[in-house]
């Protein structure tokens, strides 16, 4: 029972380590530079007191659960030796994860609005509504194509730069042809797909996979998973925005 | 104490909801695909109890102190009463002007990525599979140091209005010529390291800074300009992590010099000495 409390008392600790450096900014900046008392300490504080256990709950949970998952999904994966399937179950994750994500749900509703504005589309509910969902379904099968690439990039030890930079080079190309009102939303749709719960899987997925295919390293292969979801959405939020102004 | 639990039950809920697709997709092929019992069930299903509790509380907490003070503070650090005092608005803004709104996108960018999850477990993974020549808090910095630059770069351009694309581009050029220095160990996790740096933590705090800049700085439309700051956020870190590696490379050969032949670099110094 004691052994229990100091090993919980220490993983609070270190998520409170974690969590010192926004106090402490956002208390400088509201007594030192706007010099303004702070508003609420209790509710503050409370609020804090509870993103602490989250954190503490959440970093254990991590390691009962999201970790092993992930390795033990590659593994099998793996020993059934499907290449079918194991691609199919890449591209669900990645769709499936990204469809439901809440911040791009909030983004698609924003990038309409602004089309909406600039006459692209019609300004009633029912077209931005659709314009979102089309929106939210481009970024969603980018991500399953992006895991889908990932896995096949490992299984095969092709090097992640060629793949990235090629990606790199198309997202230049289409910045130049695409609407200029979806340049800034394709490029901040790549930062908002990774969720706090697909990263620790797909990176315990990608790893898990290197690590049990003979000849690949953990290191070089194992990681780059998280990199493709997040340049496959510019690439395919950009030709969504050609494709809606050609249409 | 009623509403308290309210507004848990609320952000519960919507945990639930955005985790169900993960465990559908997991349990799905587990039974329908693969067909083998899972190792340590119970372990897992604990596990995933403790995540959606813990990502509940997390988000309750940060929705209810940290992001309402969060997006005031960028409202009134953006607000054209503080930045021009008494004096009278300008009506182009001018970039130095603005000097505490980059201090605190950096500052927020920094204090955000060390809190952000994702970035703990990748960091935790890397240290892992490296055994140790990453380190945790290593990683963990020059992420947010990235971050940090990022987020600060990303409030200047919506200060003076450049295109997001020239400093996108550029970036992707710096990040292409460090890969082609950088060691192959490092660069897949550098490249990792720009998407997991933007999740819970950093998204809307960086958010509400862009929108409040782009809402209150003449000829800025918080609808176009707002936008893009992400996009810093998740292209500086893999400059500042190849950098990072770069460093601790040259760091270790120096050190490694020193230590092989002290004779070597005696001669060396000597020979500075006279000339």
């Amino acid at each position: 029972m004691m052994a229990g409390i100091t090993a919980l008392l220490k993983m609070m600790a270190s998520s409170a380590r974690d969590l010192a450096p926004i106090v402490v900014v956002v208390g400088f900046f509201q007594l030192a530079v706007l010099q303004q008392p702070l508003p609420d300490i209790w509710g503050l504080a409370g609020g804090v007191l509870l993103v602490l256990m989250g954190l503490t709950l959440f970093m254990q949970g991590l390691d009962l659960a999201l970790f092993p998952l992930g390795e033990s999904m590659a593994g099998a994966f793996a020993n059934k030796g499907s290449l079918f399937w194991i691609l199919t179950f890449a591209f669900a994750l990645g769709f499936g994860t990204t469809a439901a994500e809440p911040s791009l749900t909030a983004v698609a509703a924003e990038a309409a609005r602004i089309a909406a504005e600039g006459n692209v589309v019609e300004n009633t509910e029912a077209a931005r509504a659709e314009y979102a969902l089309l929106l939210r379904l481009t970024v969603a099968i980018s991500v399953g194509i992006a895991l889908l690439v990932g896995v096949i990039r490992i299984l095969k030890g092709w090097p992640v730069q060629y793949l990235i930079i090629s990606g790199y080079a198309s997202v230049v190309v289409l910045t130049f042809f695409a609407p200029e009102n979806i340049v800034g939303i394709a490029y901040d749709a790549g930062g908002v797909t990774t969720s706090t719960i697909t990263v620790p899987l797909v990176t315990a997925l990608g790893v898990g996979l290197a690590h049990v295919i003979k000849g690949r390293n953990p290191m070089i292969d194992g990681f780059g998973l998280i990199a493709f979801a997040s340049l496959t959405p510019m690439i395919f939020v950009m030709a969504f925005g050609m494709l809606w102004a050609a249409l | 104490m009623v509403e308290f639990l309210l507004q848990f039950g609320h952000t519960l809920l919507s945990t639930i909801l955005d985790v169900s697709p993960i465990v559908i997709i997991l349990f799905g092929f587990q039974l329908f695909v693969i067909r083998q019992p899972i190792k340590r069930l119970k372990q897992i299903i604990i596990g995933m109890i403790y995540v959606i509790l813990g990502l509940a509380l997390f988000l309750l907490g940060l929705e209810k102190a940290l992001f309402p003070l969060g997006e005031v503070m960028a409202q009134q650090l953006t607000d054209p009463a503080f930045i021009h005092g008494d004096g009278p608005i300008p009506e182009i803004a001018y970039w130095k002007d603005y000097l505490w709104v980059y201090a605190f996108a950096a500052a927020i960018g920094f204090a955000t990525t060390i809190a952000e999850p994702s970035l703990i477990a990748v960091a935790i993974k890397a240290s892992e599979v490296s055994g140790g020549a990453i380190s945790v808090w290593g990683l963990r910095i020059a992420v947010a140091i990235g971050v940090a630059v990022g987020v600060s770069l990303g409030a200047f351009r919506i200060v003076t209005g450049l295109p997001l694309p020239w400093f996108i581009i550029s970036g992707y050029i710096v990040v292409i010529i460090q890969t082609f220095f950088a060691s192959k160990m490092i660069v897949p996790l550098a490249y990792d390291s720009g998407g997991v740096t933007t999740s819970t933590v950093t998204v809307p705090l960086v958010a509400a800074l862009g929108l409040g800049l782009a809402s209150t700085i003449p000829g800025r439309s918080a609808l176009i300009d707002g936008f893009g700051l992400i996009a810093f956020a998740s292209l500086f870190p893999i400059i500042s992590v190849l950098a990072y590696a770069q460093i601790t490379a040259f760091m270790d050969a120096r050190l490694a010099a020193r230590k092989d032949s002290p004779e070597a670099s005696i001669p060396h110094r000597t020979k500075g000495e006279t000339s």
